[in-house]
């Protein structure tokens, strides 16, 4: 559901009024039981609005359309905006900017990068930082069975210092990574199911943490 | 062939301490010196960084026979109904009967806010029962995690108002509300318990910075209107009545407008929750201290630490209770204050008058082992 969301709302508003118009003139619309209105259909096949039918169909029309569809939309996908909230509720530092590559070359398959290249790098390395912000305080994200999540000891990742793994951890016998101490404070303090090292969770958890400590050194094995 | 056993310097350190304790009762103060001298001395032999807060006995012991009276606190508990997290509770009841079992019972223990988690009635409710076992008497503060769901009514249903003062052996003890935030929610539409949530979280940007306010600013000049400016304050606040670090709320908005009303007293101590830590600073004739949590530690603020702060060593994450405690407040017959952080797991630290009245110089707080990253 989430990404489907997503899809929708990197569609800018005028996109989907066009799509509005579109559907109308493919046909999307639906008859209903009143002669004087009509059923329209969003392309994720789900969202559906009933509108007046318009008699000569106007850009105007197709416009009202498009936004009632889009309200519809917004209705019914209350968390379209996880990202920005996400960031609202808890600061997330910025990833690197890499603007300064848009139209230097990235050799002969992929042509010069692009403006949207770099977008989508950002955005993409964004939304996977505030998914872990997300896990990170949600102590029913994390499984947790007492309702303790990592903000509870780590505000904005404080003291997690994953630039000092892999570090030698006596009391797991072995050297550990970020993941396992993760999985570490998963299972004890938040008393929740460890995750696999490729679960979504760990995966967004460990991209969150390594970007709030953006720009330390790395030091593996500092104690 | 077998191998020798190995012991751990934590383990050597732990026996040492535990003979040391176990020969207490039989030695004038004399020996007594002499034995923990031998004790450290054994243990440097050992390999052992000498800590100067190990065997800190000596300190509480000398503090004992020269300060007029002394209070003791718990602070930040953060409990949730039982049947969601004993493990709260279970630390709460061991702060308890630390103070329980402190000889002589202190004059009264200060409750530094922060009791209940999101302010529900099972957490309060359970809290007053817990607390009425302190053989004590129980003074309460406010903290935010009690008062964002209901906006206070059940907490005041319960222990009055979050705002008083009385006077103690010539100390004018002062109790204030600190985590009075602007309206967030109302725009926002927020539910009582979204509202809750959200001031829960530390690091969630969307509430206000704290602040006293100025119904209670104007309650505190006229409070303190007919008391002499010789007359030792005793302040306690849920957050530091100065400016730490805003990202969590390690900050009074008001903190100067406070600090102006306190100005003209020659001394005064102002003892703070919410930041989980060991935590030391001065301004002015103003003394400030923390409080130990009971749920969990805090790390320190990235930036701006108060100079005088020696922080505590960073909580071991494999050892559950580390960085918590309670601890009490001695306060001399000049009214200037030692503050004891008792640490469960760990020795004492004792930050005394004599450390904050030098800047620093005298009796300086042994430093941690591993510091924050």
């Amino acid at each position: 559901m989430r990404a489907k969301g997503l899809l929708l709302t990197a569609l800018s508003l005028p996109a989907v009024a066009a799509l509005g118009v579109l559907m109308l003139r493919t046909d999307r619309a639906i008859a209903t039981d009143d002669p004087n209105t009509v059923e329209v259909e969003l392309c994720d096949s789900e969202t559906k609005v009933t509108v007046p039918k318009p008699a000569n169909p106007t850009p105007e029309d197709g416009q009202a359309i498009s936004d009632a569809l889009m309200a519809q939309w917004r209705r019914s996908h209350p968390e379209r905006d996880w990202v920005a909230e996400e960031l609202e509720r808890h600061t997330l530092v910025p990833p690197a900017d890499n603007s300064g590559l848009v139209g230097r070359g990235q050799g002969a398959t992929y042509g010069q990068i692009s403006k949207e290249d770099v977008l989508v790098w950002q955005n993409e390395t964004v939304k996977l930082a505030a998914e872990g912000s997300r896990v990170f305080h949600s102590g029913d994200e994390l499984g947790s069975t007492i309702a303790v999540s990592c903000d509870m000891c780590h505000p904005h990742a404080a003291n997690t210092h994953p630039e000092t793994y892999p570090k030698f951890q006596v009391q797991l016998g072995r050297v550990a990574l970020l993941r396992d101490m993760i999985n570490w404070c998963i299972e004890h303090p938040v008393r929740g199911p460890k995750l696999a090292a490729d679960d979504p969770k760990m995966r967004a958890l460990e991209g969150y943490i390594l970007a709030q400590r953006k720009g330390k050194a790395l030091d593996y094995g500092r104690r | 062939m077998a191998r020798p056993r190995f012991t751990s310097i934590e383990t050597k350190h732990y026996a040492e301490r535990e003979a040391l304790y176990r020969a207490l009762p039989h030695l004038d103060r004399r020996s007594f010196l002499r034995v923990s001298a031998a004790a450290a001395a054994a243990a440097l032999g050992a390999g052992v960084r000498y800590h100067p807060h190990s065997f800190l006995t000596i300190d509480v012991a000398q503090a004992a026979v020269d300060h007029s009276f002394r209070i003791a606190y718990i602070s930040d508990s953060h409990l949730y109904d039982r049947t969601v997290n004993e493990r709260f509770v279970r630390q709460l009841l061991r702060a308890v009967d630390d103070i329980n079992a402190l000889d002589p019972q202190p004059d009264f223990v200060l409750y530094g806010g922060d009791l209940a988690q999101l302010g529900q009635r099972p957490e309060l409710d359970l809290g007053a029962q817990i607390l009425k076992a302190v053989k004590a008497p129980v003074r309460m503060m406010v903290g935010e995690h009690d008062w964002y769901l209901d906006m206070g009514e059940h907490w005041r249903s319960l222990f009055g108002e979050p705002t008083y003062s009385f006077e103690h052996k010539g100390v004018r003890v002062i109790v204030l509300n600190s985590v009075v935030e602007k309206d967030f929610w109302t725009a926002r539409g927020m539910t009582p318990m979204q509202r809750m949530q959200t001031v829960a979280g530390l690091d969630n940007g969307v509430q206000s910075p704290f602040s006293v306010g100025d119904e209670q600013r104007a309650w505190l000049k006229k409070d303190l209107e007919k008391v002499s400016s010789k007359t030792p304050l005793l302040v306690f606040s849920h957050s530091p009545l100065y400016k730490l670090y805003k990202p969590w709320n390690f900050w009074t908005d008001d903190a100067e407008q406070v600090q102006a009303i306190l100005k003209r007293f020659a001394r005064v101590t102002v003892v703070h929750g919410h930041t989980h830590q060991l935590l030391t600073n001065r301004i002015g004739n103003i003394h400030f201290h923390g409080m130990l949590s009971t749920a969990w530690p805090w790390p320190y603020a990235p930036q701006g630490m108060p100079p005088l702060t020696i922080q505590m060593n960073r909580a071991d994450p494999f050892n559950p209770a580390d960085g918590l405690g309670d601890g009490e407040v001695l306060v001399h017959a000049d009214g200037l204050v030692d503050k004891v952080y008792n640490l469960w797991n760990r020795d004492p630290v004792s930050v005394r008058r004599t450390y904050m009245t030098s800047g620093g110089k005298k009796d300086v707080p042994s430093k941690p082992n591993l510091a924050s990253y």
